[in-house]
């Protein structure tokens, strides 16, 4: 079974909330939308799953156009931030409730039910209420209900947002390994780059109701379209540093500057906004041509066993990601290291005309 | 965490206890007091034990009145709680339209009780009331002075139009709470508008429902003021409810003895009724969760 969203455009009450998404998904794969709260991400999976129709634009599932048949008349299940369960029913009933409405024998309701429960480790709480359950229970009763039926698509809409950090990642690794051997096509919402690239597959960067990029999530990771798909898809947001190109080195400021190498040498010289990731930059230098500049600590964020140094330099601030933590007084002058191999270029309209090369794989650029 | 014990924590009690011991507890130990006397004049008391109470209890014409007013709340409760339900279910659920119908819908609880049944009074009346003038014109012999039946009918009438609308605002209130996902989720299973009910909205109401029926029915046992103007407890007795029995012997023949005990004994029953109503909900709902082997 697969997806096409054909030029999906949807206002509600004269405000857009999709603007021109064009978007395939194809059967068996697991998508992320990938967008800030607002983005569209909601109002997106609606439409996928027929909720509502779109105001303009066509839904074809397996090249047949149902862009007006409704939810009742498709083979969707969706799961929710809330964790949404019939209070009244037990485990075993809600999970079974999508069977029993499609009038399954009672003999393979219970086989499919057990094995279902069995994946998400409840198969002993089947016997229990919603209420009775902690969040995660609850949320693993919610996805039972949406897969025990074999649907053609299955939308998760930040279903993990409500649980502790611990839980989320168990679930979210499971989560995964369960749409291996499924043939539907499973879409995923969430803000989290983090999450989008620990689930792997496929991402799409949705802004304010557009589609920025889709494409498989690691390749758009490594070569955003543009400076907002590199902003979205990073996290803390990838350093834009505005500076100027010559012809065999580039400056951020007219003091300080430092030879580019080979593949941006090809670019026309003139302004452009450089970005570096925040894990790229150092403390010590990593590599013998590691620009160094010379910055003030603003405010050093400690989390577990990573920091988030702010730092200001007379042009631009960066954001360091560190690994370990690192003590920083504020206003401590410190020396930073700036990678110069790992770049990208953006544009001034912020489109991206170079992404650094992998290391390893080295994958080709223009 | 430590706790800290300090007696003087009690004066911060005090203002509350002393407001409380004026408003109630004071008063009803008057009642207590006048329950157990036979007062025969300012300084002419005996003793008399429970005597008031053991006639109270066997006094037929009591009695009436108390079956009389099981049978008005029950039925009440019978319809209102389920028409409050239905109403709330179609009420509109957004826009001006839910604004006005909610405006619409509270005027009757807005209306004075005694200017309720003055309004029932003239409205059922034959010559110029729209009700009774209307029923004659179709033919009803319709009489609430002088017919039994159809002054309790009116009666109930009158008392659905007034309080039907309290729960079905209850009810709308407790569904609005239920989130637009648990709906979105029962499309998508394909579910009924009746099993939408049965499944989601009913066990969500469950804790909005059990007030409404306490207050309904602790309400309707203490009615007084509408069928008090409507009918004055008549024809003959037949639609005397308990607190007209009361006032009648407090304040019309100045029987204090009887109709203290009358009136702890009034109270103890809406006390045991409802914590019976209460408690047993409560067991039910324990039941449920713990059948799962909590």
């Amino acid at each position: 079974m697969s997806l096409h969203l054909q030029n999906i455009a949807h206002t509600v009450s004269g405000v857009p909330y999709i603007s021109d998404v064009d978007l395939a998904l194809e059967p068996g794969s697991f998508n992320v939308l990938l967008g800030r709260t607002l983005a569209g991400k909601t109002t997106l999976m609606r439409l996928m799953a027929g909720l509502e129709p779109p105001t303009k634009g066509r839904i074809l599932m397996d090249g047949k156009d149902v862009t007006g048949v409704s939810v009742r008349h498709r083979n969707v299940s969706m799961v929710y931030q809330q964790f949404i369960n019939y209070p009244s029913l037990t485990v075993f009933d809600n999970i079974a409730s999508p069977l029993k409405l499609a009038k399954h024998p009672q003999r393979e309701i219970e086989k499919r039910v057990g094995e279902i429960a069995e994946m998400l480790h409840i198969e002993h709480l089947l016997a229990r209420y919603p209420q009775e359950l902690s969040g995660g229970q609850q949320q693993r009763t919610a996805m039972g209900r949406a897969l025990v039926k074999d649907a053609d698509v299955i939308l998760f809409d930040e279903p993990l947002v409500n649980l502790d950090y611990k839980l989320r990642e168990e679930l979210r690794d499971e989560l995964r390994d369960l749409f291996k051997v499924r043939n539907c096509i499973a879409v995923y919402a969430t803000t989290e780059p983090n999450e989008a690239l620990a689930l792997g597959g496929n991402t799409a960067i949705l802004h304010e109701g557009r589609l920025l990029q889709y494409g498989p999530t690691d390749q758009i990771y490594r070569e955003p379209n543009g400076i907002l798909s590199a902003e979205m898809f990073s996290e803390p947001p990838i350093n834009i540093v505005p500076g100027r190109l010559t012809d065999n080195d580039i400056t951020f400021d007219n003091d300080t500057h430092f030879a580019c190498d080979d593949a941006l040498r090809q670019l026309p010289p003139g302004d452009y906004r450089f970005g570096v990731r925040a894990s790229h930059l150092s403390l010590t230098p990593q590599a013998a041509d590691d620009l160094e500049l010379q910055v003030t600590v603003d405010v050093a964020e400690i989390s577990g066993s990573e920091t988030f140094l702010h730092v200001r330099h007379p042009h631009f601030p960066l954001v360091l990601h560190l690994a370990g933590i690192h003590e920083l007084r504020v206003d401590q002058p410190i020396n930073i290291y700036f990678p110069t191999h790992k770049l990208f270029v953006f544009d001034q309209q912020g489109g991206t005309v170079h992404t650094p090369l992998l290391q390893k794989e080295g994958v080709a650029h223009g | 965490m430590n706790k800290v014990y300090n007696n003087r924590a009690w004066l911060l009690v005090l203002p509350m206890l002393i407001l409380v011991s004026f408003s109630a507890i004071v008063p009803l130990m008057t009642v207590v007091n006048y329950s157990v006397q036979d007062v025969l004049g300012p300084n002419a008391s005996f003793f008399t034990g429970t005597e008031w109470f053991k006639t109270m209890l066997n006094d037929p014409e009591l009695q009436a009145a108390f079956l009389r007013q099981i049978l008005f709340s029950f039925t009440i409760l019978a319809i209102q709680i389920p028409l409050g339900i239905g109403i709330a279910l179609i009420m509109p659920k957004s826009g001006w339209q839910a604004s006005a119908v909610l405006i619409l819908i509270t005027l009757p609880l807005l209306i004075p009780w005694n200017v309720v049944g003055s309004i029932w009074q003239i409205f059922t009346r034959g010559d110029i009331g729209l009700m009774g003038w209307g029923l004659r014109q179709m033919g009803v012999d319709y009489n609430i002075t002088r017919d039994g039946t159809d002054a309790w009918l009116t009666i109930i009438l009158m008392d659905v139009w007034h309080w039907t609308p309290l729960v079905a605002m209850l009810c709308y209130s407790g569904l609005r709470s239920i989130p637009d996902a648990y709906y979105q989720a029962a499309r998508i299973d394909r579910a009924s508008k009746w099993a939408v009910f049965r499944y989601i909205q009913l066990p969500k109401l469950t804790n909005v429902l059990v007030i409404a029926v306490l207050l309904r029915f602790m309400h309707s046992f203490m009615i007084y003021a509408e069928p008090f103007v409507l009918t004055g407890g008549g024809p003959g007795s037949s639609t005397t409810f308990l607190s007209q029995s009361l006032t009648t012997m407090a304040v019309g023949q100045q029987d204090l003895g009887p109709s203290a005990a009358f009136s702890l004994i009034y109270f103890l029953v809406i006390l045991l009724v409802s914590w019976v109503f209460y408690t047993t909900i409560m067991n039910m709902q324990k039941d449920k969760n713990s059948q799962g082997g909590a």
